[in-house]
């Protein structure tokens, strides 16, 4: 059994889990216009951590280098995810995990990339910095599976832990704000000119997202206090076979990864009690999301989108999102899916309207990518004192 | 026009990779898209950009596109339409 | 626990292109990566026009795929979902993300290209191989410093013995920035042994083979 041990999220509304979901109660959107010419030659709608408090926070653990904001990112969210974990990151048996898609991608610029070395650019190198940084023993594992980098991340992590070779993963999904992502969404004319609105029947596009999320899994629980636990149950990956950047048409791709994840979780439809989607705001993938969801017959289940909130954070996605699903779980709550005003999809889904709360122990957290692929990971709350 | 079609086969042929294909081969008044080449919506946001880098002509709704990309043919007038 | 089986291989070093540990295809008179991998695809007889439309890291993956793949008809022995991909590779996509950042550089020449945004992610590779055999199974791609066997051994072997995996493509494709440096080997993973060979998937005949291979390349 493969437990969760600690998180936290960096985004747009805050540097914690909990200053997260306190924005996201508040109903805060972190999605804002931005005339930085050096992103794009004209203002659009973007998400990014505010650089002020990252600076500030970073100036707090006293950084002996220089290290990129990828890479400041990475150490601040596995910083802080720690300390609310029992973990020991510098032993051998903990592994560290890196998801995104383009890492130290600022770096192609070569005054940006003068103050570092030159490897920096690749995502190994920028992630055995991270990993030197935590005196961690072990060479770290990246995956770049473009926008299910973080959910596979949590998949291959669960799989690495019950192979026994490691008790603890720390993953790490982040990307960071970059005039190379905008310039090519706007190629696919796939951003939208306002924050983006998934699943509605007015969606345009995408909102590009900066984030950073840290998951610690452990199968090793004994440290685990509360009232209760939350169990990684299952998670599975597929391909659409269809196009490297449209979504299948049918969503059999994605369903066979719901499917896959549900089997190996052990859980029926009935049991499923909350869909946390990958809901970017295109028609095409939403639509997708839709029918793999119908598919699985699971059309009626609470569905949300984070997406409203802080845009697309690429890599960062499925690990942020993941967290936000746990917190649903522990808090008994289901958040609204932001930017939803009238059902835009040809599937009746239940797009969740308002904050509610409701007995919940089973979250399905969806992804899809680039490259026709799709990840579902199951997790289960599990009550301590039964 | 005669000219403006041929080069915009060459450019066709350049920006899509058809590499297997001469210009000759595309027929002036065919669909582009569809059966013909095989080509898909990547190629036709290509296409996009071809008309903005080599005639100035910016398409920002990829819908009108459809009736400018029918076949080379309408490609040809939209640009002799619409260059400055 | 159950037996795994390497059932195939197929790689690319240098113009060095392999299918199970015999060369055939190997001219000398290409410069560059594009001539080579062109050649190869015309004397392979491929047939797949959006082969031109890919970038050279993902021409390298689906070639390498094309050769080791040929003849085992995959997709009668197993269903789409069955079949998994798992690939390693150093660089990601670095060569065509320059190709990418140099279109918007510039802004008075700023004009960024879906086709090459789309292969900015090392993934794209696995997607194409996925469409072309119509795959539908587990897929990731793992980014490594160097070819290190024993990820793909001990993922993989994961994947095999443990659910919905029957079959799997598992491989090293590499494509460096400068696009001087490039070499892929990839294999099919199987549970049935049809080859009656008895090769076991294992980290050191992995690395064995690999070895073999830049030998012959290198001399």
């Amino acid at each position: 059994m493969v437990f969760l041990a600690g998180d936290n999220i960096i985004s747009a509304l805050g540097f914690s889990t909990s200053e997260n979901v306190g924005k996201i109660i508040r109903g805060y959107c972190g999605i804002n216009v931005s005339d930085d010419a050096r992103l794009y030659p004209e203002p659009l709608y973007i998400s990014c951590v505010e650089t002020r408090i990252l600076e500030n926070e970073i100036s707090k653990i006293h950084l002996q280098k220089e290290y990129t904001r990828f890479e400041k990112l990475a150490i601040l969210s596995i910083s802080d995810a720690l300390q609310r974990s029992q973990i020991e990151i510098g032993h051998q048996n903990t592994l560290i995990i890196i998801s995104t898609t383009k890492g130290n991608i600022n770096l192609l610029d070569k005054t940006q990339a003068a103050k570092y070395d030159k490897q920096r650019i690749h995502l190994w190198s920028a992630a055995q910095e991270i990993q030197r940084y935590f005196k961690n023993p072990n060479t770290p594992l990246v995956v770049s599976n473009a926008c299910i980098s973080g959910l596979m991340a949590v998949i291959v992590a669960r799989r690495l832990l019950k192979t026994g070779k490691y008790s603890n993963v720390v993953i790490t999904g982040v990307d960071i704000m970059s005039e190379f992502i905008i310039s090519g969404f706007q190629s696919f004319q796939a951003i939208s000119p306002e924050p983006c609105k998934p699943f509605d029947l007015n969606r345009s596009g995408i909102t590009v997202g900066e984030g950073a999320g840290t998951i610690i899994l452990t199968s090793k629980p004994t440290g685990l206090n509360g009232d209760h636990r939350i169990c990684i149950s299952g998670g599975a990956s597929s391909n659409d076979a269809n196009h490297i950047s449209g979504p299948s048409r049918t969503g059999d791709g994605l369903y066979f990864a719901i499917k896959h994840a549900m089997q190996e979780a052990g859980v029926g439809k009935d049991e499923i009690d909350y869909i946390s989607a990958h809901g970017t705001g295109t028609d095409f993938n939403d639509e997708m999301e839709a029918k793999a969801i119908a598919w699985a017959s699971l059309e009626n289940k609470p569905v949300n989108s984070y997406k409203g909130y802080f845009g697309h954070t690429m890599g960062a996605a499925g690990v942020i999102e993941s967290i936000l699903g746990i917190q649903s779980l522990i808090r008994n709550e289901l958040f609204p899916s932001m930017g939803f005003e009238k059902l835009g999809v040809s599937e009746d889904l239940n797009i969740i309207r308002e904050r509610k709360h409701i007995p919940l122990s089973y979250c399905l957290k969806l992804g899809s990518g680039f490259g026709g692929c799709n990840a579902a990971v199951v997790y289960r709350k599990e009550s301590m004192n039964q | 026009m005669g000219e403006l079609i041929n080069k915009l086969k060459h450019e066709i042929i350049e920006v899509l990779n058809l590499e297997d294909l001469e210009p000759d081969e595309i027929e002036t008044g065919a669909p582009l898209f569809g059966e013909g080449l095989g080509l898909d919506s990547i190629d036709a946001l290509e296409l996009i950009v071809l008309l903005e880098k080599n005639y100035g002509i910016k398409i920002d709704d990829p819908k009108k596109g459809k009736d400018v990309f029918y076949s080379v043919q309408t490609m040809a007038e939209f640009i002799e339409k619409n260059r400055a | 626990m159950e037996k795994i089986f390497i059932t195939g291989s197929g790689s690319i070093v240098g113009t060095n292109i392999c299918t199970d540990g015999k060369c055939g295809f190997n001219p000398q008179d290409f410069p560059d990566f594009t001539g080579f991998i062109k050649a190869a695809y015309k004397h392979f007889k491929i047939g797949f026009p959006k082969f031109y439309k890919m970038d050279n890291l993902s021409k390298l993956a689906f070639l390498t795929s094309e050769i080791l793949l040929r003849d085992r008809k995959l997709t009668e022995r197993y269903k789409p979902e069955e079949t998994g991909i798992v690939l390693l590779n150093s660089s990601s996509t670095l060569e065509t993300d320059d190709k990418h950042y140099h279109s918007i550089r510039d802004r008075s020449n700023y004009f960024p290209s879906p086709a090459v945004f789309v292969y900015t992610l090392p993934n794209i590779m696995i997607g194409e191989i996925s469409i072309r055999n119509r795959i539908m199974g587990e897929n990731v791609v793992f980014i490594s410093e160097e070819y290190k066997p024993e990820i793909l051994y001990e993922y993989v072997t994961f994947l095999m013995t443990n659910g919905h995996v029957n079959a799997c493509i598992a491989g090293w494709v590499e494509y460096g920035r400068s696009g001087k440096d490039y070499e892929s080997v990839m294999y099919l993973v199987e549970k049935v042994d049809f080859t009656n060979l008895n090769i076991k998937f294992e980290t050191s005949y992995l690395e064995k083979h690999y070895c073999d291979l830049k030998a012959k390349h290198y001399g």
